[in-house]
């Protein structure tokens, strides 16, 4: 029962090769054999959301999710998201721009669970993204900074206008 | 984690024979709370067998009023399904309040009723609508589904594939939650169904989800939260915990009654 699987993970559009055992979480395999160490391991048990990634867009816990489950399936981590150029993704942008961590530990979930909130369409007004980045915890209370930062980034979506031109035409 | 082993499943029969091939194996739907099970060492299943990658198990299917929802079919697909919103909204509701939107995209309806937790949502929406729970060897009512405690009608290695249920002349879901895990301290489906009026509470029953007769033949001489003012609800067989005590959530089933019957308007 402890013998290695093959796995052929698709991550940030690149395929990735590893021999983990069954039981590897999705968040123990990006850590641990690819070193892609964006995704942060809070709890482990799937209450904080510090490990949030995307599988095929959508927003999951890695913790809970062997990665033999997401086998076949698209991958999305922190690393994955901003353009290729080097430049922010806009929820990037939005959250230096407004000061949203204090730690910055439940940052990248907070940030990957926020893509996927206001690509849901659920970043509509302050009380609905509360509900809807409920699943993602930030200890050092920063909550209203991070709800700032994502309605901006909603906004900016909306109209097509980044954190940081705003803040250079500012 | 002890250590297991892992196959992916492509259809139902295949689901089926690989789980009937390792004895101490499980079924792996969406794993919310298997694979936290495991990760406690409360659960070492020697063979996981994944359900999320077989089409048939997925998907709403409408007909007329009846409706079907395959098992492996998340929280986030019933939450947000337009079509099944038309015809009973409630259970969409109910959807959109499990847990937070992570675990709604990998939790499914399936797997919810099969691990029965005595404060999950599903339970009392299926024992609430009169649903019928398919498996792959025959069809259990809810009535005789959700036996007790984590507990279910299911045999060993038999598999739910769908649930179906006719959508409800009106029904409604209220519960008070936990606020950290959201699950509920107590939840009351109330439903309007052909064949009469049905309430199900869960989160409150010290032997899981249950019906009250007393909240539905009030309901049925007259469908208003105020015909539940004189209804008793009787706090021995009510579990107590940390959380509240068998008093209070006594008090809580009727409070979510009448607010599950403002709900159902």
């Amino acid at each position: 029962m402890t013998r290695t699987i093959h796995l052929s993970l698709d991550i940030n559009g690149k395929q990735h090769e590893l021999d983990v055992e069954p039981r590897v979480t999705l968040l123990d395999a990006l850590r641990e054999s690819l070193a892609l160490t964006g995704t942060k391991k809070g709890c482990d048990q799937g209450q904080c959301g510090a490990c949030t990634c995307h599988v095929d867009g959508k927003r999951v816990l890695s913790c809970l999710t062997l990665a033999a489950q997401v086998e076949g399936r698209q991958i999305t981590t922190i690393e994955g998201i901003a353009a290729e150029g080097g430049d922010l993704h806009p929820v990037q942008a939005a959250f230096i721009e407004n000061d949203a961590f204090q730690c910055g530990y439940c940052t990248p979930g907070q940030i990957m669970s926020a893509v996927a909130c206001i690509r849901e369409g659920h970043a509509g007004s302050e009380e609905e993204i509360r509900e809807y980045m409920s699943g993602n915890l930030c200890r050092c209370g920063a909550y209203n900074s991070i709800v700032a930062a994502v309605r901006e980034a909603a906004e900016m979506a909306a109209t097509g206008v980044a954190a940081k031109d705003k803040a250079e035409v500012a | 984690m002890y250590a297991t082993s892992y196959h992916r499943a492509s259809s139902v029969e295949e689901a089926v024979q690989l789980r009937s091939a390792h004895e101490e194996g499980k079924y792996l739907s969406g794993g919310m709370t298997l694979i936290s099970t495991m990760k406690q060492r409360l659960a070492a299943p020697s063979d996981l067998v994944d359900l999320r990658h077989i089409p048939a198990l997925r998907g709403i299917s409408i007909e007329g009023r009846r409706v079907k929802i395959g098992a492996a079919t998340p929280h986030a697909d019933v939450a947000a399904s337009q079509e099944l919103r038309a015809l009973c909204p409630a259970i969409c509701d109910l959807a959109s309040h499990i847990g937070d939107p992570h675990v709604r995209q990998m939790g499914t309806i399936g797997g919810s009723i099969a691990n029965n937790d005595p404060a999950a949502d599903y339970p009392a929406g299926l024992l609430g609508l009169g649903a019928t729970i398919v498996t792959d060897r025959r069809s259990i009512s809810a009535d005789d589904f959700f036996v007790g405690l984590f507990e279910t009608a299911l045999e060993e290695g038999e598999m739910v594939t769908a649930v179906l249920f006719d959508a409800p002349e009106k029904a409604g879901y209220a519960k008070f939650n936990n606020p950290a895990s959201r699950f509920a301290m107590t939840g009351v489906f109330v439903a309007k169904t052909a064949s009469g009026v049905r309430v199900a509470v869960t989160g409150a029953g010290s032997d899981g989800v249950f019906r009250h007769p007393g909240l539905e033949q009030a309901l049925t001489s007259s469908w208003s939260a105020d015909a539940l003012a004189n209804v008793s609800v009787d706090p021995s067989s009510l579990l107590s915990d940390l959380h509240a005590n068998a008093e209070y959530r006594a008090n809580l089933v009727k409070v979510m009654a009448k607010r599950a019957v403002a709900a159902a308007g």
